[in-house]
């Protein structure tokens, strides 16, 4: 136990001192607002600070903006494949090699190529390495290095008791496997679908845990991110229809209702149909919601503290910056359970659909 | 809303990153962390079976060890039983055989003493004849120089003789 308690205090310290560090970050930000206090948009920065960017904003002192760039990679039907790094762009103030960042308009925050006056031409395919796939890269590492060196000590220790960091996961494991893949699928076939459902909860958990420690390199904003999220249903999408057997799809598509329901119009086929589409997007949209959701109240929070200085002065705003640090630690808090309680639903209804496409019929 | 519509690009990236990190973890992690676990979990539960396999002999042992000893117990009560009635049974015999003895030694005894008994009567008979032999001789002696008393005594002896 003590074991397991021991990370967990290190995150929160880690979250405590971190939220800290941003608060103290954006203090000078704060200065300047109060001379020209009118500029403080919210809205745009609880938005930005929970979307995608090309380079990795870790601080602003005054003008100062200290980011790491990212790799860009571009492909358009004029110019071919371009690879650069986002610096080029300057925080986005400038244009490089007729591509530039889209501030306004339908193309808000998208690269496009644009010619010698600066008029729009077209969108180029982006593959760009965004703050999100550095994220995911930096998550990875952290999810490899655990499990790899874990399998290593568990063929090192054959047969012994676990140790370290092996004891420490080894329950989750366990219990992934004894709790959900098992009551889920069934004894016979769960094994077969292990491997992604362990890879799906730790890439989850790991993601959502690395998400709420706002010090580089972590912190970014990777579960709450549609995009990722969808892959993974993907996955599970997949998985399950991969395996699926004949009975799953009789009853999807013939189904033992009365015929009228099927004849003329397949109206039992359609919904069942229309089911097989929404678990994975229920998936989708879940998990997503609720980290998007937990980042979004801490940087609300965070921003309550230059609206009330915007309003009434600099006392008000140091006044409410304690209110608002004790709530966004509480709402960090809370997104610590919910990251584990996510990640578990996650796998919990994955196991369930595939084991609901494996079931045999009695 | 540009964080509800999903990023061709992210999801790209992430497809494949999630798809290689899926692949690797497989091949070198789950597969060697679950197979350790199964083999630990088998490890356990035989080491316990064969645990419980030891106890069960022992008590087997045991009990079979306890039938033994009752069993010898029980032969040993016999044994002394035996025992006990072969030497109330010796005893039995050599008291009536050393009766007999006895009875016989005794009956030697009373023979012996019967025909010393008789010899001896017999013995004094002749003496007693002989000193009334003598003694009447003596007396006849004595009387017979009265030829009177000489029938009255033949008269009295006649009569003795008679009478005895």
């Amino acid at each position: 136990m003590i074991q397991f308690i021991r990370p967990l205090l290190f995150i929160i310290f880690a979250i405590f001192v971190g939220t800290g560090s941003v608060q103290a970050n954006e203090e000078p930000a704060k200065g300047e607002q109060s001379g020209h206090s009118d500029n403080f948009d919210a809205g745009k920065f609880v938005i930005e600070h929970v979307s995608d960017a090309y380079e990795w904003h870790i601080a602003t002192f005054g003008e100062t903006h200290i980011s790491i760039p990212l790799p860009i990679i571009l492909y358009s039907s004029n110019k071919g494949w371009n690879f650069f790094m986002s610096s080029r762009f300057h925080h986005g103030h400038e244009t490089y090699n007729g591509f530039r960042i889209e501030h306004e308009g339908d193309n808000e925050g998208k690269i496009v190529e644009v010619n010698e006056n600066g008029e729009f031409v077209s969108l180029p395919i982006d593959l760009s390495i965004t703050k999100t796939v550095a994220g995911i890269f930096v998550s990875v590492i952290v999810l490899l290095f655990i499990f790899l060196s874990i399998a290593k000590s568990a063929q090192k220790r054959e047969n012994k008791a676990p140790k370290g960091m092996q004891n420490l996961f080894e329950p989750v494991i366990l219990f992934i496997r004894d709790e959900v893949a098992k009551p889920a699928i069934g004894e016979k076939k769960f094994e077969k679908f292990m491997p992604f459902l362990l890879t799906a909860f730790f890439f989850i958990l790991i993601n959502n845990l690395l998400g709420l420690v706002p010090i580089f390199p972590f912190g970014t904003n990777v579960t709450g991110n549609i995009a990722v999220t969808l892959v993974l249903a993907l996955f599970t999408f997949f998985i399950t229809s991969i395996n699926a057997n004949k009975h799953y799809w009789k009853e999807i598509y013939n189904p033992d209702v009365p015929w009228w329901l099927k004849f003329p119009i397949p109206l039992m086929p359609i919904v069942e149909l229309s089911g097989v589409i929404t678990k994975p997007f229920v998936l989708m949209v879940r998990l997503f919601a609720n980290m998007l959701a937990g980042h979004m109240i801490v940087t609300v929070f965070i921003s309550l503290i230059f609206i009330f200085n915007k309003l009434m002065g600099v006392e008000a705003g140091f006044g409410v910056s304690v209110i608002s640090m004790a709530f966004s630690v509480f709402i960090v808090l809370l997104d610590i359970l919910v990251s584990f309680i996510q990640a578990y639903v996650f796998t919990l209804l994955s196991a369930l659909y595939f084991g609901m496409a494996t079931s045999e019929h009695h | 809303m540009g964080f509800v519509t999903p990023d061709y690009g992210t999801i790209f990236w992430m497809l494949i990153i999630f798809g290689i990190v899926l692949f690797i973890l497989k091949k070198f992690a789950w597969g060697p962390i679950l197979k350790a676990l199964k083999d630990r979990e088998r490890s356990i539960s035989d080491a316990l079976n064969s645990a419980e396999k030891a106890r069960k002999e022992v008590a087997g042992l045991k009990a079979s060890n306890d039938l033994i000893i009752a069993e010898a117990r029980k032969e040993k009560d016999i044994i002394l039983k035996e025992a006990r009635d072969i030497k109330d049974k010796i005893i039995a015999e050599a008291k009536v055989q050393a009766n007999a003895e006895a009875q016989k030694g005794i009956e030697i005894a009373r023979q012996q003493i019967i025909a010393e008994k008789d010899a001896a009567i017999n013995d004094i008979k002749k003496q007693v004849a002989e000193l009334s032999v003598m003694i009447a001789e003596k007396v006849i002696k004595k009387e017979l120089e009265n030829p009177k008393d000489q029938d009255i005594l033949v008269k009295d002896l006649l009569k003795d003789l008679k009478l005895t």
